[in-house]
């Protein structure tokens, strides 16, 4: 086990239901600083509220986490940003009239400060920072690779570089834990392939990547560890060879009785 | 103690009619997420047009009964024609358009009605006398006359029917499919159009109904009385839960006798800083109250946020 | 390129500043009042226009806040306590109050899904009123129904508003006078609403308008950006109360209906939600065409049916209310549109369409 100190994000004994149905049971997460972090499992299994549990959007029945030293159990989803979590969302949520440019600059709002006052008066320290802003937000879309023009509104861009100007606009933030909700969906090959390597760039430059995702080859081939939700559990966690292997996960996978074999490789996954 | 009888007696009375009316807020806004805000118009619609049919069937030598029942159908039939082309005119063009949209149409569609309303029956009150005289009964020390016995009876009967109706016939299992996930009833082969008008139809009859019923308790009608009634029996579908049928009976009763009660006493509560006259004030608080606490309404399920 | 501009912007400045003359001396006295009116609804309508148009709260009780500016004004600038206190003070008091209200009814509600907002605002407008008609009694503090007279006229120092004066052998009257102070203020807060749009503050309320939840994600405060909105646009409601209640010298309930607020809507809704230009030009057109509707309808309804059979005021609120129906569903980003709301209305293959598709168009 490593240092707490390494530990980004720790969940501890998470619960969370709606109503009867009982979605997170007693899910206990560590989260290391700089890794790619992996969770998958079959539909329904939970992933998505996890996600929203962490983000704030969710507030969760039992547990608590621990983000960056800090503890939660109530929370908001703009508290959390403010800590260092930022997220895409499964069915893109873009600002969609909002050109790409502007759509990042509203991911800077965290982290600039020009108030009603500086608005009114486009003071120095106004102008300095909105030129800033602009300046990151041109930086970010080259980052992410894309090269229309900035002023496109973000519902006229193509699929791929939706999901992309999200990642953006999540970094526009500066975030410690970078949370992606099935960010390959809907991706073509070529597509997936560049969405690995900015993954991995985006890892290299000291950003933490929470990653939830149905293409399980993605998984595999880029988390460093791995865990698996099922029916709100965790049932497995380590490293994507291992989790590969656990009997329980090939169980929840092809929903049968626990096969003797440790061979079977991992279906493809179904759609989300 | 006969004040508070009597209040409780008013109230009940009061709080069936906005029942009926919140019904018809709940089931739109259970199909469509729409606030269909010309309802209360509807009302005063169904008012207007029962006294015009009374008056005219009275002066043909319509026995009166028969005089007060044909009337209440032709003010039904007129505001379920009203209710379905406001849908077709003001809310179906829109559906697919922001949120704002059809909200602006359904005020200028409530504009609309209201000054109609006003260049046919102009600006003054009108009295609504039903023909036959309305016994009084002594309850305790409280009075309530066949009129109110009548409104709370037939409410009853009514929001018996409309819960029979959606629990087990087919219109009503497509409305809940419909309310429930609207994709998914039209795959299932359910015509969402058509659920659509049967509920703006359901709830303008309804809307009628109660706009005869309060004209008949008070004994006037006015080309303004929708907007208020309108505003309080949204509140009751809001305290009672939107969405929710059952949600929309409980709260207009409750709110009915909340704003009596309320009326009764505010003047001993605020040592006569405030009197009756406040009485339109209590809806508003007791939304206020409602948002704040408990958004979901007495009886509503929590409605998560879209996430 | 400068040049041009600069120079478009002086025959601009100097066609504002001649227009009372020129109104008066085509259309006499009374046009020079209504275009005052009209300056006066246009504050009115940007400031609804922070709300609704920028970060897309539909607020139906808009008119509240006038009414709390122009009562604000009334109460401490007449006989009715005794008060006289000067404009100065009074005007950004009302400002100060109408937004104090702002925020208390926004803090609980704006929370909320935007149609609970539209219902709760509707019914705090009527709540006003009530209070204004009925807080005569057993103290009496708004005079009831009757309303408050003789407020004191805008006045800074010795120098009234509602006076004439005479330089250099032209009389400029007090409707002149209303003009030139309306339009100071009008062109501060199209100021103060262009500044805002192209700000931070303004991309916030543009993205919790497109995505809340989404904007919540990015970290930007909800609640707190949207209660900004509503009180911005509720001060400048209570600036314009202020200066209405000052013009008038006259205040009671009727003053601020639920019509009222409704036309302010209709403005913004029909001259272009979000684009300044097009609320000022809702403004006008909505100040200026009633007028010119009141002063046909009657005439032309005795020449073609021989008496007055539609009351002219109640026609003017079924033109709106057709008007917003009509523009919703023919040309709903209004007439002169933001490029924004332009595309936004303008509905293309979009992640929003998309959205909405899913669950509506499969009926088709």
């Amino acid at each position: 086990m490593t240092q707490a100190s390494d530990r980004l994000l720790d969940l501890n004994s998470v619960g969370k239901h709606f109503g009867g149905v009982i979605a997170l049971a007693d899910v206990s997460l560590h989260i290391r600083q700089s890794e790619i972090y992996g969770l998958i499992g079959p539909n329904g299994a939970g992933k998505t509220t996890l996600f929203n549990v962490v983000t704030g959007l969710y507030q969760l029945d039992s547990g608590s986490f621990q983000f960056a030293g800090q503890s939660y159990t109530r929370c908001k989803p703009h508290l959390l940003a403010q800590a260092g979590i930022a997220r895409t969302f499964q069915n893109i949520r873009l600002f969609a009239n909002m050109s790409a440019l502007e759509n990042i600059m509203v991911g800077r709002h965290l982290r600039t400060r020009t108030g009603i006052w500086g608005a009114l008066t486009r003071n120095a320290a106004a102008r300095a920072e909105e030129r800033a802003t602009v300046q990151r937000a041109r930086e970010l879309l080259e980052y992410v690779g894309i090269t229309c023009a900035h002023q496109t509104l973000a519902k006229h861009l193509s699929y791929g570089e939706q999901r992309r100007l999200e990642i953006a606009r999540a970094l526009a933030t500066e975030p410690k834990l970078l949370a992606l909700d099935e960010p390959a969906a809907g991706m073509n090959a070529t597509e997936t392939v560049a969405l690995k390597a900015l993954l991995q760039k985006i890892r290299a430059s000291g950003v933490t990547v929470l990653l939830i995702e149905h293409d399980v080859k993605l998984i595999m081939g880029l988390c460093d560890r791995v865990a698996v939700l099922d029916y709100g559990k965790k049932i497995a966690e380590g490293v994507p060879e291992e989790v590969r292997r656990d009997p329980a996960v090939i169980a929840a996978y092809l929903g049968g009785e626990t096969t003797t074999s440790n061979l079977s490789p991992l279906p493809q996954a179904g759609e989300g | 103690m006969d004040i508070f009888f009597q209040q409780i007696i008013n109230g009940l009375v009061q709080g069936s009619v906005y029942a009926l009316v919140a019904l018809g807020y709940t089931m739109v806004y259970g199909i469509l997420g729409l606030i269909n805000f010309a309802h209360g118009e509807v009302v005063m619609i169904g008012a207007m047009v029962a006294l015009a049919a009374l008056q005219a069937l009275l002066a043909a030598a319509f026995a009166p009964v028969l005089a007060v029942l044909l009337s209440l159908l032709i003010a039904v039939a007129a505001c379920m024609a009203l209710g379905y082309s406001i849908e077709r005119i003001a809310y179906r063009p829109l559906r697919n358009a922001p949120r704002l949209a059809p909200l602006i149409t359904a005020i200028g569609m409530s504009i609309v009605l209201q000054n109609l309303a006003m260049m046919i029956w102009g600006r003054e009150y009108h009295s609504f006398n039903l023909p036959f005289t309305s016994n009084s009964h002594h309850l305790g020390g409280a009075v309530m006359n066949d009129v109110q016995i009548g409104i709370v009876v037939v409410a009853l009967v009514i929001m018996a029917g409309l819960m029979w109706l959606v629990h087990h016939t087919r219109t009503g299992r497509a409305m809940r499919a419909v309310a429930e996930n609207p994709a998914a009833a039209t795959l299932m082969g359910v015509d969402i159009n058509r659920v659509i008008s049967v509920t703006f139809m359901l709830g303008s009859a309804l809307a009628a109904i109660a706009g005869f019923m309060v004209s008949a308790n008070y004994g006037i009608v006015h080309y303004y009385m929708g907007f208020m009634l309108g505003l309080k029996a949204f509140t009751a579908a809001v305290l009672g839960g939107i969405g929710n049928l059952r949600g929309a009976m409980l709260g207009g009763v409750l709110l009915g006798l909340i704003e009596s009660l309320g009326a009764g006493y505010i003047g001993d509560i605020t040592g006569g800083f405030l009197g009756s006259h406040y009485q339109d004030v209590f809806a508003f608080f007791v939304l206020i109250a409602v948002l704040v606490f408990r958004p979901s309404g007495l009886l509503g399920e929590k409605l998560a946020e879209r996430a | 390129m400068k040049l041009h501009r600069s120079s478009g912007h002086l025959t601009l400045a100097i066609a504002l500043l001649a227009l009372p003359f020129i109104i008066d001396a085509l259309f006499g006295h009374g046009w020079v009042r209504i275009a005052d009116f009209a300056l006066l609804y246009i504050m009115l309508a940007l400031g609804l226009n922070i709300v609704v148009g920028y970060a897309g709260l539909l607020d139906l009780g808009y008119i509240a806040f006038f009414a709390v500016g122009a009562y604000t004004y009334a109460l401490l600038g007449s006989p009715q306590f005794g008060l006289h206190w000067p404009m100065y003070v009074v005007l950004p008091l009302g400002a100060l109050v109408a937004c104090g209200f702002g925020v208390l009814l926004g803090a609980p509600t704006l929370k909320l899904r935007g149609d609970y907002l539209a219902i709760v605002t509707l019914g705090f407008g009527e709540i006003i009123r009530i209070f204004l008609n009925n807080l005569n009694a057993p103290v009496n503090i708004t005079n009831g129904p009757q309303g408050i007279s003789a407020i004191d006229p805008l006045q800074i120092g010795g120098f009234s508003f509602s006076s004439s004066y005479e330089w250099m052998g032209l009389r400029v009257d007090d409707v002149h006078l209303h003009y030139y102070l309306f339009l100071g203020f009008t062109l501060l807060v199209i100021f103060v609403s262009r500044r805002l749009e192209d700000s931070r503050i303004g991309r916030a309320w543009v993205a919790i308008r497109e995505d809340e939840v989404a904007a919540s994600a990015m970290g930007i405060n909800t609640r707190n950006i949207k209660l900004l909105a509503f009180a911005m646009g509720a001060t400048f409601g209570g600036i314009s109360g202020g200066l209405f209640a000052g013009f008038q010298g006259f205040v009671s309930p009727e003053s601020f209906s639920l019509m009222e607020s409704i036309m302010v809507l209709c403005m913004v809704v029909l001259g272009g939600m979000g684009n300044v230009g097009g609320v000022v030009l809702g403004g006008v057109l909505l100040v200026a065409l009633p007028e010119l509707f009141r002063n046909a309808a009657g005439p032309v309804q005795q020449m073609l049916l021989g008496k007055v059979v539609v009351d002219p005021e109640s026609l003017r609120m079924l033109m709106f209310g057709l008007a917003l129906i009509l523009v919703m569903l023919w040309r709903p980003a209004g007439i002169w549109p933001s490029t924004q709301r332009r595309r936004e209305f303008a509905a293309d293959d979009g992640v929003l369409r998309q959205e909405q598709e899913t669950v509506y168009d499969a009926s088709k």
